[in-house]
């Protein structure tokens, strides 16, 4: 009977969780500008009233344009099953699944990237191009900072990773570094201040907003929702590393990971309300910081 | 045994027949007949290799009378590398009735039958030469058909070019392994394979022998200047050719040399870093590239590159006494062969529908051709997705074996251990890749057409689309099941080691993985499907069609679209590489703008900036030598005989 509990609560928890997070991270940014903002649940209504709705189609369009966001949420979905939440491996977990759930992350933008110069519009190629360009340039940090997971877990699967490289000997100053780079690539890889803006308003300064300027409807629900969970991958990565050791009670454990991704999204929020958005040009020089910091913190751990 | 060997000749034999018969007969029923030629060739051949993967023992033959002593031998690693030469020429033959009609290019069509069914045989009888004057032999017949085919069509000053680059290259290649070949004869005096096993010359020139006359011919950096333009100028199912098969022979020729000498841990390093080396920077020149087919060259660079990679960590696996690694950076690697051959190839047949419907390679006069060749768009998309190491495709799974191999590598002693940090180099490959193929397929396929050509075009011709299709399917099949492939990629990573002695490959490490992918690939299909449900439960309101929005600009032109230069340039800028690149502007600021232009090229830093300024360093430097020479006979007599003493006197010192 508990096992089976704590596998539905696995499960809500990769699946329902996630659009609480983005009304958690509007909400403190709203009342850090003296508004109330939008009730938390604010996401979920959203996602309810786009499915219901119509969709607008351009001429110029093809199957592609309604294959991307279809082809988007399975990938992120996909990755949700390699995930660990809550100290608990996720359902598909074998040595290397970690480059399967990057490149997953990867075939859900390079759909969305074709999606949007589907439209032919230039915006949107704006968009793509920036997307493609920031994402390529994490890479590096991404990878040095799950290496540098594995070597201290001294095992490749994810779950390995994330539950055995806290508890290795010494790993305190490399796992901060780590931490500090996944929590700058999140901010990056999820079009969060200081490298996109999600609330702005004109075309021209944002990434991942103007790619699917086009879209609507229940395609924009599936984007809206796959943009949800892949916060969720990356702050329940983090999540996962600073879940304490201590506490053995797999269902504390859930609960503890659950405050711990919403005290990670009031962080963003936080960000988000502090600090203003980097200049386009500015942003490789962050995404290459990140890397160095983790290539530290690989290093420390290669001695 | 007899049989296996005899399969492999009759499918050389089927492949030199195949072009015999295409040049003989200015007929579309001989090019037919060829065709079936070339694909009875490639089912022997296949059949062959299937003998070889069971049989385990390899399959020899000595004909005593032949070049002092020619042996043939079939083994895993051999058998492996059959298949991709022989599948891609069976299907380029298959794409050339369609594309390279005899009916209406008539000389240039029979010309391509024969020098294509020459390198074909040329290729096979490589792979199972057992001694060093077969394998050259072999290997010259492979590269002076491939100039040839380069050369089909003779007209163009670009194909000219082309060729006689590639024609230097490859002799320099050629000269480098006969070299090669002669030092190591010398201790043993056999040209045998067999009797070089195990040698150790321990000769830095060695190393630079066999890395100059292999690395020219699978075009690593900086040995790749020949590529790009071989690759474009050549017609699309001849640089597929290329690309897919003959570049592989330069891994092949490495690792069976190299599976056959001791080897010290240098040459593991210098192999992985050229690999990372290519890898990235052949990406990056990728991604500056607007011609469609310069673009793929340069990924075939990248994919070598890639390669290379896995063999340097199977050469360092080796000397560190790591069998793991062993059978995952080779593994990897053959794997990786096989895949680049079957999604290059695609994306070149791809190139070759889109040249022929529109007239035109260059990426920025496409656009909107999904609408009129969905077939070639869709086949042109698996093959983008594969060569970006997407999953479920197949070009994900052999990079995962490289991956699993670098991991591995990181948890070893403190030496080995820093070669897994290559998996960054990767992670940012595979990155730049995908960026660089959504830009190609965004721009060839998708928006709308930006000239005539694009709003016009035709789909692909039959046999065209099925050669696409097969390559599609293979490319799926691979990487939803590499299961299939594994006992195959097992027989050739055991064949590789033939050093009297060698330990066994740990092969449990890469068989695994595979298991794994094979239940990642359909987990995303059932995704796929479980997402594309609520689509389709949710979309039942009224959905218009309309205009793209413009952000209330009212009239868009598709010349507005984002070209191949604008989605890439904010990448290039960001990347620190040597990247020449020539722009031209000429665009005013005044409050009344005039017409203005813009143009960006841009330049191999390999061949257009160092090689050619070089070269015509040397000519000059050999014209002013010329003057000097021409005042006088006298003068010139004078130097003849002061040479000749100093000679007399060298050779009297002795």
């Amino acid at each position: 009977m508990i096992p089976v509990a704590l596998a539905l609560a696995h499960a809500a928890l990769a699946l329902l969780w996630p659009p609480l997070l983005l009304g958690l991270i509007g909400r403190v940014k709203a009342r850090l500008a003296g508004r109330v903002g939008p009730p938390l649940v604010q996401p979920y209504r959203d996602l309810r009233k786009l499915l219901q709705k119509g969709s607008v189609y351009s001429r110029t369009t093809s199957w592609l344009f309604r294959a991307g966001p279809v082809v988007g949420l399975a990938a992120v979905l996909c990755a949700l099953l390699i995930l660990p939440v809550g100290g608990r491996p996720g359902p598909l977990s074998f040595p290397g699944d970690f480059v399967a759930l990057v490149y997953l992350l990867g075939v859900a933008r390079f759909f969305t990237v074709l999606a949007a110069l589907d439209t032919g519009s230039s915006f949107e190629g704006m968009g793509a191009a920036r997307e493609v360009t920031f994402s390529s340039l994490a890479e590096p940090g991404l990878f040095f900072c799950l290496l540098a997971l594995g070597r201290m877990a001294s095992g490749w699967s994810l779950s390995r990773m994330i539950s055995l490289a806290p508890a290795s000997p010494g790993a305190g100053p490399a796992l901060v570094l780590v931490g500090v780079a996944l929590l700058v690539i999140a901010l990056a890889e999820n079009a969060r201040i200081p490298v996109d803006d999600p609330a702005t308003h004109l075309e021209l300064t944002m990434i991942h907003e103007v790619m699917v300027l086009d879209h609507g409807g229940p395609d924009l629900a599936l984007i809206s929702y796959g943009a949800a969970l892949k916060l969720f991958v990356f702050l329940a990565l983090i999540a996962g590393l600073a879940l304490p050791p201590g506490l053995v009670d797999p269902g504390l454990r859930l609960v503890a990971f659950a405050a711990l991704t919403a005290a990670l999204a009031v962080a963003i929020g936080l960000v988000e309300s502090l600090m203003a958005r980097l200049r386009l040009v500015n942003v490789p020089q962050l995404l290459v910081g990140a890397a160095v910091l983790s290539g530290f913190g690989l290093i420390l751990v290669l001695r | 045994m007899e049989l296996t060997l005899g399969l492999a000749g009759a499918a050389v034999a089927l492949a030199s027949a195949s072009g015999l018969l295409g040049f003989a007969f200015e007929r579309p029923a001989a090019q037919r007949i060829a065709a079936a030629s070339m694909g009875t060739g490639a089912a022997c051949a296949f059949a062959a290799a299937g003998r070889a993967f069971a049989s385990g023992v390899p399959a020899t033959m000595t004909f005593a009378g032949w070049l002092g002593g020619a042996t043939l031998r079939l083994d895993g690693l051999s058998a492996l590398f059959l298949l991709p030469v022989f599948a891609i020429g069976a299907l380029a033959s298959l794409y050339g009735v369609g594309y390279y009609p005899v009916a209406e290019l008539r000389g240039k069509a029979r010309r391509w039958q024969l020098f294509h069914g020459v390198a074909i045989a040329g290729m096979g009888l490589l792979l199972l030469a057992d001694d060093a004057l077969v394998f050259l032999v072999a290997w010259e017949a492979m590269a002076l058909a491939s100039f040839a085919l380069v050369l089909v069509e003779d007209e163009r000053a670009e194909a000219q070019r082309a060729a006689f680059v590639y024609l230097a290259a490859t002799h320099v290649a050629t000269l480098a392994l006969f070299g090669l070949f002669a030092l190591l004869a010398r201790p043993s005096g056999s040209f045998s394979f067999a009797s070089l096993a195990g040698e150790l010359p321990g000769s830095p020139w060695l190393l630079a022998l066999l890395g100059l006359g292999f690395g020219v011919k699978a075009g690593a950096m900086p040995l790749h200047f020949w590529l790009p333009d071989a690759h474009a100028a050549a017609p699309s199912h001849v640089s597929a050719l290329l690309s897919g098969v003959v570049l592989k022979m330069g891994v092949y020729g490495l690792l069976r040399l190299s599976g056959l000498l001791e080897t010290p841990a240098s040459w593991g390093w210098v192999v992985l870093a050229a690999g990372a080396t290519s890898a990235l920077l052949g990406v990056v020149f990728a991604l500056a590239q607007h011609d469609l087919k310069r673009l793929l060259a340069y990924h075939s660079v990248e994919n070598i590159g890639i390669i290379l990679m896995g063999v340097g960590l199977a050469l360092l696996g080796r000397t560190y006494g790591e069998g793991a690694l062993v059978a995952l950076g080779l593994g990897g690697a053959i794997f990786h062969v096989l895949n680049h051959a079957t999604f290059k190839s695609l994306l070149f047949f791809g190139a070759g529908a889109v040249q022929h419907a529109t007239g035109s390679r260059q990426l920025d006069r496409l656009g909107g051709l999904a609408r009129r060749m969905p077939v070639t768009a869709l086949c042109f998309l698996v093959g983008a997705a594969a060569i970006s190491g997407l999953p479920p495709l197949n070009g994900f799974a052999s990079e995962l074996l490289l991956y699993l191999g670098f991991g591995r590598a990181l948890l070893g002693r403190s030496a080995i251990a820093f070669a897994g940090l290559a998996a960054a180099a990767l992670a940012l490959v595979g990155g730049l890749a995908a960026a660089c193929f959504a830009k190609a397929f965004g721009v060839i396929f998708l928006g709308s057409p930006r000239g005539p050509a694009a709003a016009e075009a035709h789909e692909a011709k039959a046999t065209m689309r099925l050669s696409m299709a097969i390559l599609a399917a293979a490319c799926a099949l691979l990487g939803l099941f590499p299961s299939l492939i594994r006992g195959a990629l097992r027989s050739a990573v055991l064949a590789w080691d033939r050093r009297p002695g060698a330990p066994p490959a740990a092969w449990a490490a890469p068989s695994a993985a595979l298991g794994w992918l094979g239940v990642v690939g359909p987990l995303l299909l059932a995704a796929a499907l479980l997402a594309w449900a609520i689509r389709r439960a949710a979309g039942r309101a009224p959905s218009p069609t309309v205009a793209t929005w413009g952000c209330g600009y009212p009239a868009p032109t598709p010349r507005m679209q984002y070209t191949s230069s604008s989605f890439a340039d904010l990448l290039l800028r960001a990347l620190p590489w040597p990247i020449v690149r020539h722009e031209r502007s000429e665009l005013s600021a005044a409050p009344f703008p005039a017409r203005g232009s813009f143009s960006s090229h841009a330049e191999d830093p390999v061949l257009d900036v160092g090689l050619a300024a070089a070269a015509h360093a040397f000519g000059a430097g050999a014209r002013q030598l010329r003057r000097a020479q021409r005042p006088s006979l006298h003068a010139n007599v004078l130097v003849l005989l002061l040479v000749l003493v100093s000679l007399l006197a060298w050779r009297l010192r002795w």
